[in-house]
């Protein structure tokens, strides 16, 4: 898609949402992914971590592809990155508890612990969280595409 | 404080009671989302701030699901028809189920002090055992690390069964048939 | 006790929900709530009087922690299960769909009756 269409996209009032909906989504959508990775980064110090900051991040882009339209959702993350997130972030998780087997068991804590209350700390907790993170985001976007692309038959139908 | 938890929960079984009795249904899930937003209002009070930041989230989102699934079918029509031996049945077995919960509550600890026997361990030596500050997360990722695995586990599994129950005809089909009807995009 | 009670009645009027009601959504919303409510009664339990949460903070007393925190075990379950609960959510809607797609109806007898 080039740039052309994603402006025409933002400025039709014909695809997606009205014209507020799109000016306040366009200046939202980024600060809510900043503040999913603060979420996730920062989950072994305050509330959150992988499951919230996930949720955060997958409701961004489903307001993206509310207010817009779902091609542009599509255009930025599409359904093919959708699945190799879930899947990579999946795959670090259990790689993280395989490397536990060098020192101790399934799922070890193995680096050094660190100072507490620091942001390099709690061994492998913050790594954890990022690839759950990952994993959930990405997981909870492709429920959305699916019922989105799918879903889409049953309604054009009955009209 | 307790008064405080009895008023919301009674507040939230008013939000359930519409939910269930309403004919509209858009009504029906927005009344729902009365009963998710006071749970997480209930946690933030019973201190438990990191399952309140995604009980939030997550009742937004399944909000978005439910509106979803609504369609402008003929909702009224189905819930004016009264089936009574389902009612019936289904009061019966309220009554029993509310019966067996007051008898079984009697022997529990009371509200505010509970048995606190592994969990203690968690609070005292966490921060030594993890270094990790936020106890929740030394006890999801290090201690009980198996549960999130599982966790993964089950939310893959859910959305693999979403996407082959909706993708109901197949994926070249669609793309050579629906294609042109529909829209959807390479 | 009493937030006990009132907790379990949720669930109850979720089973009635889903005994007693015919629309499949209605169902749908009935699952939801008893979700909740199972969900709620786990913290309710591990919940202490005039308690913190568990959250170290740099300048906290360590034993006034111990002796207060409440239960962060139950928390931790409950956490994994409210996004399982939406993964679940999600396959119970695609259901829906694909019924109301087969059958043009949300009536659960009508779909038992136009079997095949």
């Amino acid at each position: 898609m080039k740039q052309k269409d994603i402006e025409q996209i933002i400025h039709d009032d014909h695809t997606g949402m009205s014209l507020i909906v799109k000016t306040v989504a366009r200046m939202m959508i980024a600060v809510i992914i900043l503040f999913a990775f603060y979420i996730i980064l920062y989950g072994h110090l305050t509330p959150g971590g992988g499951f919230a900051g996930g949720v955060i991040l997958a409701i961004a882009y489903t307001l993206m592809m509310l207010a817009f339209s779902r091609k542009m959702a599509l255009h930025k993350f599409s359904d093919f990155w959708a699945s190799f997130w879930d899947n990579i972030g999946m795959l670090a998780f259990i790689i993280l508890g395989f490397l536990g087997l060098n020192s101790g068991y399934f799922l070890y804590n193995f680096i050094w612990h660190g100072k507490p209350f620091h942001l390099v700390s709690a061994g492998i907790i913050p790594l954890a969280n990022i690839a759950i993170g990952v994993k959930v985001g990405a997981c909870l976007y492709a429920i959305f595409i699916g019922l989105s692309i799918y879903g889409r038959l049953i309604i054009k139908e009955e009209e | 404080m307790e008064t405080f938890f009895i008023i919301m929960l009674v507040l939230m079984i008013i939000g359930a009671i519409i939910a269930v009795e309403t004919k509209n249904m858009l009504s029906a899930v927005i009344a729902a989302g009365v009963v998710g937003f006071g749970v997480s209002v209930l946690f933030l009070f019973l201190k438990a701030p990191d399952i309140a930041i995604t009980q939030v989230i997550v009742e937004v989102l399944s909000l978005i699901i439910l509106i979803r699934v609504t369609t402008k079918a003929d909702n009224e029509a189905i819930e004016r028809k009264i089936d009574s031996f389902a009612n019936i049945a289904g009061l019966v077995f309220v009554g029993i189920f509310v019966g067996f919960c007051i008898w079984a509550f009697v022997d529990m600890t009371p509200f505010g002090t509970p048995l606190m026997r592994v969990s203690q361990h968690y609070l005292s030596a966490g921060l030594e055992e993890t270094g990790a500050a936020n106890t929740v997360a030394a006890v999801i990722l290090d201690y009980r690390a198996y549960d999130t695995l599982g966790e993964a586990v089950v939310i893959f599994t859910s959305i693999l069964g979403a996407f082959v129950i909706l993708r109901s005809r197949g994926k070249k089909k669609i793309y050579e048939e629906d294609y042109v009807k529909v829209g959807i995009p390479e | 006790m009493v937030v006990y009670i009132l907790d379990m009645v949720i669930l109850v009027i979720g089973i009635y929900c889903l005994i007693a009601k015919r629309h499949l959504i209605k169902k749908i919303i009935g699952m939801v709530l008893m979700e909740y409510s199972v969900n709620l009664f786990l913290i309710l339990i591990g919940y202490r009087h005039n308690g913190i949460a568990p959250i170290l903070m740099p300048d906290e007393n360590r034993v006034h922690f111990a002796q207060y925190g409440v239960d962060p075990l139950p928390q931790a379950l409950v956490l994994t299960s409210i996004v399982i609960g939406l993964g679940t959510l999600a396959l119970m809607a695609a259901y829906a769909m694909r019924l109301y797609e087969k059958y043009r109806t949300f009536d659960m007898s009508e779909i038992r009756r136009l079997k095949g």
